[in-house]
């Protein structure tokens, strides 16, 4: 790493604590050679609004998804895109954004999925940064290009497909949603369009906990005994867990993703992008509504 | 399908411009959209909130005796495209009449060449002030 793990008692008890910075860290270290700031927000245009001096832009939506597939984009798009930003593969990335960093770990995410060794998070993300009275720029950086290498994309690690789904009933498995839409209710609601599924509910056997709950209200993360507490002893995970996380097209999901995997050290954890939009439209996929997790289905 | 002047305006001012411009331009109209009158400021358990959009999004809709449309949203600063998407209904509807509103086209965001820059959920929480407008007037014209 070419930069040290930040030293914070906060963080120290993290399983990987070099995966996560503060806002306090990043202040001290802009500018600094090697150090790339990244913004992914929800929003495409509250970047433009102002942003932490130097930070780069990544559109989740135009930018890291394939233009026509429902897919991410390959090797070479990706060299291209990060070499265009003026990244390195040997260098320090941190990422923040809005929404309690869900396209920040999404980012993460997908960046991972191309083997980036060093991505730290920013804690509390961009409305910490703004609550601090930090200052935002609307200054674009003009970043040298790079030449990043293609690598290939690696969907067997952290990634899960649908068919890894319904091979997955009764293993560990995490609805991050909310609890109307774990139930089926939110799709329900009358006179109002649904969420972009044709069904409600959830995946039988995955259990609810919303992604939510592994953060503080300042959108900072809880402490390892509180994520204990929530995803080991209420959720029955453990490290041996083979454990798939999913919401509805895999951003929050990917929030919880970095919470088990990096904050609490659970060796083995997929996000399926698909998710709700692409289980709640599938032919003929059990689905079960309400509270319950329900049982393994027969015969899939 | 019927237009406005002010959704006419919207579509030129967005077919001028290049692809990164639409941006800016949706920027821009998100700094317009004007406060809520104190009257709805005071009372937030009037305005209806639009589920469709992932940011806290709030409307009213009156009707007036002539049947004139008044129409208030109020979106969060977090949330420049949202905000910017209000303020473009704003701006198409308010100051029209019942039967102008209850007939504009629902396609109007495609027309903008925005679709491809923007999430399909953003498009449909568009879609869904659209459409909660048009309900909230069905119900104030009955």
């Amino acid at each position: 790493m070419s930069f040290p793990v930040e030293s914070n008692p906060r963080f120290a008890d993290y399983a990987h604590p070099g995966a996560i910075v503060s806002t306090q860290w990043v202040a001290e270290n802009l500018g600094k050679p090697g150090l790339v700031l990244v913004e992914c927000n929800e929003d495409i245009l509250l970047y433009s609004t102002g942003h932490i001096e130097g930070a780069v832009k990544v559109d989740w939506h135009t930018e890291l998804n394939h233009p026509d597939t429902r897919d991410y984009i390959d090797g070479e798009q990706m060299a291209t895109l990060l070499s265009s930003k003026g990244i390195s593969r040997e260098d320090t990335i941190v990422i923040y954004g809005d929404k309690s960093n869900w396209w920040a770990t999404y980012a993460m995410w997908v960046f991972k999925l191309f083997g980036h060794e060093d991505i730290r998070i920013m804690d509390g993300g961009r409305s910490k940064w703004i609550e601090e009275g930090r200052e935002l720029t609307k200054e674009v950086p003009a970043r040298a290009a790079t030449n990043y290498p293609v690598v290939t994309r690696d969907d067997s690690t952290i990634r899960a497909f649908k068919d890894d789904v319904l091979d997955h009933f009764g293993k560990p498995m995490i609805d991050v949603r909310s609890p109307l839409e774990y139930t089926g209710e939110k799709l329900h609601m009358p006179d109002y369009p649904n969420e972009g599924a044709s069904r409600g509910g959830h995946i039988p056997t995955a259990r609810s906990v919303p992604w939510s709950k592994a953060v503080n209200e300042d959108q900072t993360f809880k402490t390892i005994e509180e994520l204990n507490q929530i995803y080991r002893v209420d959720a029955g995970i453990s490290d041996s867990s083979d454990v798939i996380a999913y919401c509805r097209i895999g951003e929050r999901s990917s929030h919880t993703w970095f919470v088990l995997k990096y904050l609490m050290g659970i060796p083995k954890v997929r996000n399926y992008d698909g998710s709700w939009t692409e289980w709640g439209s599938t032919v003929r996929v059990p689905i079960v509504k309400g509270e319950e997790p329900g049982v393994v289905p027969v015969g899939f | 399908m019927s237009t406005t002047k002010g959704a006419q305006e919207i579509v030129e001012a967005f077919q001028e411009v290049p692809l990164n411009v639409k941006l800016e331009l949706l920027l821009e109209y998100s700094e317009a959209l004007p406060a809520l009158p104190e009257r709805y400021q005071d009372h937030p358990e009037l305005l209806e909130r639009v589920e469709e959009c992932q940011s806290p999004v709030y409307l009213f809709v009156e009707v007036d005796a002539e049947t004139t449309v008044h129409i208030f949203l109020t979106a969060p600063d977090e949330a420049p495209t949202t905000k910017g998407f209000a303020s473009l209904l704003q701006l198409a509807l308010d100051q029209e009449k019942a039967e102008t509103v209850l007939a504009f086209d629902e396609n109007f965001v495609d027309a903008l060449g925005i679709t491809e820059l923007v999430s399909p959920l953003r498009i449909r929480g568009l879609q869904g002030m659209l459409m909660r407008i048009k309900r909230q007037v069905k119900e104030k014209m009955l």
